[in-house]
């Protein structure tokens, strides 16, 4: 059990057809290509007696081929966050070496320098004049190599790197994505890193359904509607600040529609999508079908979904509880199972909040040098807070380790910071707990106003007050221009939270 | 023929058919394809022996196919005119639902 094993059914099946597309450099390569130049890479990977192929690039076809190519040689292929400064790559680096790694040609010379770390231009890695030695034999079929190596982008200590083996990815691969499901005519565009869990999901299963990848290596709004229109791309998938993004930049052009009948299926995940920003989506992509992935590094990627025709559903919905579907990350995916559990680990109900946990196949939850934490049971603590309804819809809740505890209570951050939203100055909001010597923490707020309005803060705690509980209104409220956020659209919401710690 | 492992692959003795096994009980087995035994990829297939009339439906790249208690699944990595079966019984094609497309 490989992932190159997808790349090869995709060549044997489809071999003249396009795989990849480096949207800037308009590079293509042919499943065929791809398949042949795994081969040839592998080959350079093993001849510098490397034990692992580190990338560190935008993307561009070095991606799916440093992926494809590392798994052949049979060693994890680790893609590194190039935003990091050069000491924290550095740092990485080390941890991965003997390393062969791939990167832009000005970052060649400094951490070549690095001991064991074989460095290589991205155009040198792509020239099949430099890489003309083919790996010998077949790649290794044992399910519990590891394939890929993923640094977690944990906001305190040193980097975890999540251990992803090849049993892990292809049976998510297989559970989820039909063989060569896609028409001919398919073409998805790809904006998310190529160090998150999602850009390796993207090849895998763009590969397997043999569908025809656009790569956008740096996002923009006017860009990805240009080569939306461009590629006539049928699926893409962005995380929630690059809609608003793209809802905004549509918006300012007074456009009511997109004009993208082609796009088929628009994904997001990532974070939380705010209920302003995919109704105005709807609205502007009428003919797309929505859908909201909910997955973590540790799960190889997606293990919730919520479908085209339960965002339907739920934006025609007349009563509360339909509507609410819509911020749901949707039903556990076949294969799947997830449980809300206290911190006693005891089994809740329908609606009760408590830790989310994952349990099937394509979960690892492993860390290099740490061992898993994946119990005897198979199941995988998430951290991340939430609830499920009676029909299996889970709701996210921020990180368990977000939770306000209150006078012994114990609140959540969503919950407030959804009914602060629905003020109609109120464009972002952050909610979070800070030490109060009456009640060990109190609930702070962060809001930002939209343009133009101004914020009331005692009409905002009265709007807490009367839609939750006295318990829940912020006792300290500020205002900021804009909250800040992750790359893949989540909130800091701990940096939020010492800044206002700082400042009381 | 060797015990049938997760991730190991198998090739028809009998047409260009191939598996991968992706779960397996670890109990000894004999899978044939067409009716006669699976030889392991790299290995070499007796020669002369033919697909049996009855287990020549053939299978399909890409799909999946499963005891019926579910005991033994394998995914076909490439398509061939013999049947998948074991100890005589025929194997049973297994769906994928189709899931919204998220990455």
């Amino acid at each position: 059990m490989n992932v190159m094993m997808l790349l090869e059914m995709a060549s044997g099946a489809f071999p003249d057809r396009p795989a990849f597309t480096d949207g800037e450099r308009g590079l293509t390569y042919t499943y065929g290509e791809l398949f042949e130049a795994a081969r040839l890479r592998a080959g350079s990977i093993q001849a510098q007696g490397a034990s692992r192929m580190a990338k560190l690039d935008v993307s561009n076809l070095g991606t799916p081929l440093g992926l494809f190519a590392s798994a052949w040689a049979g060693v994890p292929y680790v893609p590194l966050n190039y935003r990091l400064t050069n000491e924290e790559i550095a740092a990485l680096l080390k941890r991965v070496t003997p390393a062969y790694l791939v990167t832009s040609s000005d970052r060649v010379a400094a951490f070549g320098a690095l001991d064991d770390v074989h460095a290589v231009a991205t155009d040198a890695f792509l020239d099949a004049q430099q890489n003309q030695t083919p790996i010998e034999g077949e790649w290794g079929m044992d399910p519990d190599e590891v394939a890929v190596l993923l640094f977690t982008s944990g906001t305190t200590g040193e980097p975890k790197a999540a251990v992803l083996r090849h049993k892990h990815l292809v049976s998510y691969i297989l559970t989820s994505v039909e063989f060569a499901s896609a028409p001919e005519a398919d073409a998805s565009l790809v904006c998310v890193p190529p160090y998150h869990i999602a850009g390796i999901a993207a090849i895998m299963s763009s590969v397997y359904s043999g569908r025809h990848v656009i790569q956008l290596p740096n996002f923009s709004a006017e860009r990805w509607i240009e080569l939306a229109q461009q590629h006539n791309v049928t699926t893409a998938f962005v995380v929630p600040t690059m809609l608003a993004r793209i809802v905004e930049t549509l918006e300012a052009r007074g456009a009511t529609d997109a004009g993208m009948p082609h796009l088929n299926s628009l994904a997001y995940g990532g974070g939380k999508m705010p209920l302003s920003v995919i109704e105005k989506a709807m609205t502007l992509f009428p003919d797309t079908d929505f859908s909201n992935a909910y997955g973590l590094t540790e799960t190889s990627s997606t293990i919730c979904v919520l479908g085209p025709d339960a965002h339907r559903e739920a934006v025609a919905s007349t009563t509360d509880a339909g509507r609410r579907r819509l911020v749901s990350v949707g039903q556990a995916l076949p294969g799947v199972e997830i449980e809300i559990r206290d911190d006693e680990g005891n089994l809740l109900g329908a609606g009760e909040r408590g830790e989310i946990y994952v349990r099937g196949e394509q979960v690892s939850g492993e860390y290099e040098g740490k061992g898993s934490v994946v119990d005897a049971q198979g199941w995988f603590p998430t951290r991340d807070a939430g609830s499920m309804d009676e029909e299996g819809y889970l709701f996210l809740e921020g990180r368990a380790d977000d939770v306000i505890v209150r006078g012994g209570e114990n609140l959540s951050p969503g919950e407030i910071e959804d009914v602060l939203l629905t003020h109609p100055a109120v464009a972002d909001a952050a909610v979070f707990g800070v030490p109060d010597e009456q009640w060990g923490e109190a609930v702070a707020a962060a809001v930002v106003a939209k343009p133009g309005a101004s914020i009331d803060r005692q009409a905002l705690k009265d709007l807490v007050h009367d839609q939750l509980r006295s318990s829940r209104v912020p006792a300290h409220m500020e205002v900021w221009d804009e909250l800040p956020y992750n790359e893949t659209g989540k909130l800091l919401r701990r940096v939020v939270k010492a800044s206002v710690i700082e400042g009381l | 023929m060797p015990t049938l492992k997760t991730g190991g692959r198998f090739k028809s003795a009998v047409c260009a058919g191939e598996i991968m096994v992706v779960a397996a009980s670890g109990d000894d087995v004999e899978l044939t394809c067409g009716g006669v035994a699976m030889v392991e990829a790299g290995a070499d297939a007796p020669a002369g022996a033919e697909v049996h009339p009855d287990h020549a439906v053939g299978i399909a790249m890409g799909k999946r196919y499963i005891t019926a208690d579910e005991t033994l699944e394998v995914l076909c990595v490439k398509a061939g005119d013999g049947s998948l079966a074991v100890n005589g019984d025929l194997l049973l094609q297994k769906d994928t639902k189709q899931l919204p497309k998220t990455d």
